[in-house]
């Protein structure tokens, strides 16, 4: 059964002497899907750091109500330089990177569609990223004005300075816009064009649909970001007025843009972690996804609902009632296809034994946070009380519990869901479970205060606030420090056991999917040969009689 | 281990049923069969497509950009003494030769596809021509015109827009230019040339863009 992974250690394994001497291969112009998707986790993983640390030093500044750690310029370019690097630079290429490593493994191809495009958009990530964070040292900091970049405020350079923070800022971000098109039309095609005979749409795993959705809608909104940060650039460096109120311009047409990505972004950075959970929950509670085809229908709905929703980030902009009725309305229907979701993740667990692996911790600490998330982004969608709470700490509040609360921890769950797959190894549980209380609790010290602090009307953005707000602050900012040590057993966990760790089988969770067939880790073509589908992704049945199945149950059939 | 499995779908690998009610041209596109494809140019072109949707996105929030200004700041749209970008004969004329040279570019498509390699040289090279007239013939209108990139909305959005696409005419071309050095490489083409053939269709793409654009900068008048 389950429970203890070391029982399945392959005992009479050859040593892997050439995955073992193959860590140059990391630093290469790799081709390897495999290799990339290493690439990626591991660089997002180091502007992880980079950008938690910029969140303690925001949460340093804030212990206190005066402003006095660090100056208000500097804070100005921590919070837009946290921002930008946790959105471009972690969550959204480290789902790519994983997405890289499993989409081709799970529907049974040997590479990516365009293995040289993966390649270029891999190697596009880290000298954009590090030019983002060189704007550090210019003579006039970062860009300052948070990462939307919203005109007029990002607009306000002083003159004669052609390289500036904003400038820097803005063509950094393209670039890394640019990886993530030729991505998607990569991962696109993939799914399209790479399925093993017999994977047919509705026997792929519901992760390949969320990343077939996310990256869709990379397609489709990521290119009106491009525009508005062109359009921009224009008006900042090139004399243009588009967005300069003052010459006739427009800056709430650059909101309009600048939302019809950002705000599907959230599912974009989402999304795959659903396909993480519904991946990882069934594997820990031996049970079949529950209602497989709604929640692979799900992923859809909520990439095409959310195109339509972009306006509630707008509804204190100038924007007229019926607009805000409409988008009102919108918003609270991506709540819909989300509910089917969670749905099916409880009812998969429900009734089961669970398994409490490191992984299923995670998945299930981080579904059971997105209920506080998506609930207070239900109440933002809600016109009146948006008005109320506009620009305050209930909306980081509830943006955090999204994005760390459940994304990031979707992300601890794969990578150590999948570590074993990865590395050929296992981790250890004692630190993987450490790491995950730490996280837990650290997380929900840090950003549930945000929530009454916003209600009692702190605004964010500010280095100095009213002294009354100050007990929830030091709860945040307590909860923040734990947050960046709980880092440290995960990077002690993962260093380790990479050099260290047992050796791991080929299915050590005895997972059902396609990925688990191969060695672990897989070969140079990911299969000896092609598998062929016949079965349904998520086969556990009842734990008493189908837990199993040979890791060649596919060729058996041939 | 008990290998007592429920919930098999032993059936063979259906066909998903709504193919069927799809358009040839569509199929075309869509294996959606499950198979792995040795179809490297469907493959490229599905690519190619999906990359050209994307790119048609941004060049709709342009327009969306001028049309919502020009909507909403139609007062001031103009400044004094300028009379905005001028539908001329020359302009008439640089858009002619852009539109039909999508049908030559198509013919020697064509001609690629018959294996009749020669002419879809020279026809190639004639669109290779009409495209650098094009652009050509924007950077004369540009000299003539009275107004600069930061004279008003007008100025921004005509240089901007007009210039975005004269940057995607470029690469068609350096593209172009790019394919037919490749044919004269013995051994290089077949009838299936994906290069020849997502340089058209970016082709195609570029001149219905440059219809949207032309109606929007041109033929809205005040």
């Amino acid at each position: 059964m389950i429970h203890n992974p070391s029982e399945n250690l392959a005992q009479n394994r050859e040593p892997e002497t050439d995955s073992e001497n193959n860590w140059r291969q990391y630093f290469s112009f790799s081709t390897d899907h495999k290799v990339i998707g290493v690439q990626y986790m591991v660089t997002t993983f180091i502007f992880f750091l980079i950008g938690g640390l910029l969140a303690m030093l925001i949460r340093a500044e804030l212990i206190t109500p005066a402003s006095n750690v660090v100056d208000r310029p500097l804070y100005n370019g921590l919070f837009t330089l946290h921002g930008t690097i946790m959105i471009f630079l972690w969550i959204i290429p480290f789902n790519a990177g994983i997405s890289n490593y499993l989409v081709p493994l799970m529907i049974g191809a040997r590479d990516m569609a365009f293995p040289l495009l993966n390649a270029i958009s891999f190697w596009m990530i880290p000298p954009s990223g590090l030019l983002l964070i060189s704007s550090f040292f210019l003579p006039n900091g970062t860009a300052q004005s948070g990462w939307w970049s919203y005109p007029p405020i990002s607009l306000q350079i002083p003159p004669g300075q052609p390289i500036n923070g904003e400038f820097i800022w803005i063509v950094s971000i393209v670039l890394i816009g640019i990886s993530s098109i030729m991505g998607a039309v990569n991962f696109v095609t993939t799914i399209f064009w790479m399925r093993a005979p017999g994977m047919t749409f509705f026997r792929m795993p519901v992760f390949v649909w969320s990343v077939l959705s996310a990256q869709l809608l990379q397609l489709i909104n990521l290119p009106s970001l491009t525009a508005a940060l062109i359009l921009l650039l224009f008006d900042l460096s090139f004399g243009t007025q588009f967005f300069k109120p003052l010459e006739n311009g427009d800056p709430i047409i650059y909101q309009h843009l600048f939302w019809f990505y950002s705000h599907p972004a959230v599912y974009i950075m989402a999304l795959p972690a659903f396909g993480i959970f519904a991946e990882v929950l069934p594997a820990f509670s031996r049970n079949p996804l529950f209602g497989y085809r709604s929640l692979a229908v799900a992923s859809l709905g909520i990439a095409f609902v959310s195109i339509f929703v972009w306006v509630h980030h707008m509804f204190t902009s100038a924007t007229p009632s019926w607009m805000r009725m409409l988008f009102m309305v919108t918003s609270m229907l991506v709540s819909v296809p989300t509910g089917v979701k969670a749905f099916g993740w409880t009812a998969t667990i429900w009734r089961s034994k669970l398994h409490l692996e490191t992984p299923m911790l995670f998945a299930m600490g981080g579904a059971a946070m997105f209920l506080l998330g998506g609930v207070t982004g239900v109440m933002l969608a809600a016109v009146p009380f948006d008005i109320h709470v506009h620009n305050t700490y209930f909306i980081v509040g509830h943006f955090h519990y999204i994005v760390f609360n459940t994304i990031t921890m979707a992300i601890f769950a794969a990578i150590y869901f999948w570590f074993p797959k990865i590395t050929g190894r296992m981790y250890a549980e004692g630190w993987g479970k450490l790491h995950f209380w730490l996280t837990f609790i650290g997380a929900n010290l840090t950003f549930f205060p945000m929530l009454p602090l916003g209600l009692q009307g702190m605004v964010r953005r500010i280095s100095s606030y009213d002294p009354r707000y100050q007990g929830w602050n030091i709860v945040a900012s307590l909860g923040g420090f734990l947050l960046g040590v709980s880092i440290l057993p995960f990077i002690a966990n993962m260093v380790g056991s990479c050099l260290y760790g047992q050796k791991a089988s080929d299915n050590p969770w005895f997972a059902t999917g396609l990925e688990w067939t191969t060695t672990s880790p897989p070969p140079r073509d990911n299969f000896a040969e092609i598998p062929v589908v016949k079965r349904p992704p998520y086969d556990y049945g009842d734990p008493k009689y189908s837990v199993i199945e040979p890791p060649d149950y596919h060729q058996q059939e041939h | 281990m008990n290998r007592g499995v429920i919930h098999v779908d032993e059936s063979p690998v259906p066909l998903e049923r709504w193919r069927q009610y799809l358009p040839n041209w569509l199929k075309r596109f869509l294996p959606i069969r499950g198979g792995r494809s040795q179809d490297h140019h469907g493959k490229g072109m599905f690519g190619f497509t999906v990359f050209l949707l994307s790119e048609s996105i941004v060049f709709f929030s342009l327009i969306f950009t001028y049309v919502a200004l020009r909507l909403t700041h139609s007062q001031n749209w103009l400044p004094p003494h300028i009379s905005g970008p001028k539908l001329s004969t020359f302009v008439i004329i640089n858009t002619i030769i852009l539109l039909s040279s999508s049908f030559v570019i198509q013919t020697a498509e064509n001609f690629l596809k018959r294996s009749q390699l020669n002419k879809f040289r020279w026809l190639w090279l004639i669109t290779i021509c009409m495209g650098t007239y094009f652009l050509i013939g924007q950077g004369i209108e540009w000299s003539n015109l009275d107004f600069g990139l930061s004279t008003g909305l007008v100025g921004s959005t005509f240089y901007v827009l007009t210039g975005f696409h004269g940057l995607h005419v470029l690469s068609g071309v350096i593209l172009q230019i790019i394919m037919l050095v490749r044919s004269f490489i013995p051994g290089n083409y077949n009838k299936t040339h994906f290069g020849t053939s997502a340089t058209t269709l970016f082709w195609h793409f570029v001149d219905i863009v440059w219809v949207l654009l032309f109606s929007v900068v041109y033929l809205w008048r005040a």
